[in-house]
């Protein structure tokens, strides 16, 4: 296999407006965290889609697997009364 | 020399430089080292033609001949374009391209600067819009020369060798003619004298901590100001203005 000398792969969160929470929109490769910045401001906010980025070296990032998807998530589908909409709230209540 | 030709002149002095490196680093396109750099340069590139644009949309008003901003980019042969000497040359790799551009970012960042306190409303305007973009180049380029100044022996040699090769047509960005005579004592344009003091300041402390040698004894290029070239003028014209030259007075 051919040696990859692009530098470190990079995630990238961009976020639209103050306040919003940052999305992540793509990855970049760069060497170091200070290009790492720049290139992801090139490649995606170059029509002022964003009010701050963050970049972080892919390797930091810790993901769930597909297969997690039945022991992480489904369950709680089942016991509804873990669902904030199960309980109704008398009328009359007003700082819940 | 008269005013409105002093700065008619100055105009296509700023607009030309402008184009004529934004066309140079359109070359880029498709052929970065890596992907982020491609669009970088490119990116950069677009900023340098639509500065051109807004200055020659200026230049033709004022000129008032009808002249547009295509008519002048082109509709104007080597003799009559003022950019200076340092934008015309070639890419080379990228070292001699991150070179030439910490060069005139470093000179941009400084002119720029000052001429946003132009007299001229329109010419203040534009310098401030400008003065956004060249603190972003201004980081590529600066970030870039510390990376491979220090990087490896190869990138260290290949930064030399286009210090070597360019650094004589620096001098160029400071070329001066009647016309800062005239519009400088009306408050219109800074006075270059004082901005290449700071610039070989600034240049001298980066390529100290990039670990270059400054070339010595070093004879500056010049004669940009009364149309003279180096051959690449020829060139990057015959090429930027050939559908122009192959269909006259062309529309899309």
């Amino acid at each position: 296999m051919t040696k990859d000398n692009q530098g470190i792969l990079w995630e990238v969160f961009v976020q639209t407006k103050p306040g919003l929470p940052h999305k992540h929109c793509g990855s970049v490769h760069a060497p170091d965290k200070e290009m790492a910045i720049q290139n992801a401001r090139d490649v995606y906010t170059r029509r002022s889609e964003g009010t701050s980025l963050w970049v972080v070296p892919a390797e930091a990032i810790t993901a769930s697997s597909p297969e997690d998807i039945g022991s992480f998530f489904e369950p709680a589908n089942d016991k509804i009364y873990r669902h904030p909409t199960f309980y109704h709230v008398p009328e009359g209540v007003k700082y819940l | 020399m008269e005013k409105q030709q002093a700065l008619f002149n100055y105009l296509l002095r700023l607009a030309d430089s402008s184009l004529i490196l934004g066309h140079r680093l359109s070359e880029w396109c498709g052929h970065g080292p890596v992907l982020e750099e491609d669009i970088a340069l490119t990116n950069i590139a677009l900023d340098f033609v639509g500065r051109a644009n807004s200055i020659y949309v200026y230049a033709g008003k004022v000129e008032d001949k009808g002249r547009s901003e295509d008519d002048l980019a082109y509709m104007r042969n080597e003799r009559n374009f003022f950019n200076n000497l340092l934008a015309e040359q070639p890419n080379g790799d990228f070292a001699q391209t991150i070179l030439r551009q910490y060069f005139i970012d470093t000179y941009e960042i400084h002119f720029f600067e000052e001429l946003s306190k132009s007299k001229d409303e329109m010419l203040a305007g534009i310098a401030a819009k400008s003065l956004k973009e060249i603190q972003y180049h201004i980081r590529h380029s600066s970030s870039w020369m510390e990376r491979l100044g220090g990087g490896t022996d190869e990138s260290n040699r290949r930064l030399q060798d286009s210090l070597n090769e360019i650094y004589r047509f620096t001098g160029s960005l400071f070329e001066t003619n009647e016309a800062d005579t005239v519009l400088a004592a009306e408050g219109i344009v800074p006075d270059l004298t004082t901005i290449q003091g700071k610039w070989q300041k600034d240049i001298d402390a980066k390529l100290e901590k990039s670990l270059l040698k400054k070339p010595e004894n070093v004879w500056m290029q010049k004669g940009s100001l009364q149309g003279k070239h180096t051959e690449h003028l020829g060139y990057i014209l015959a090429e930027m203005q050939s559908l122009h030259r192959a269909y006259p007075g062309v529309k899309w």
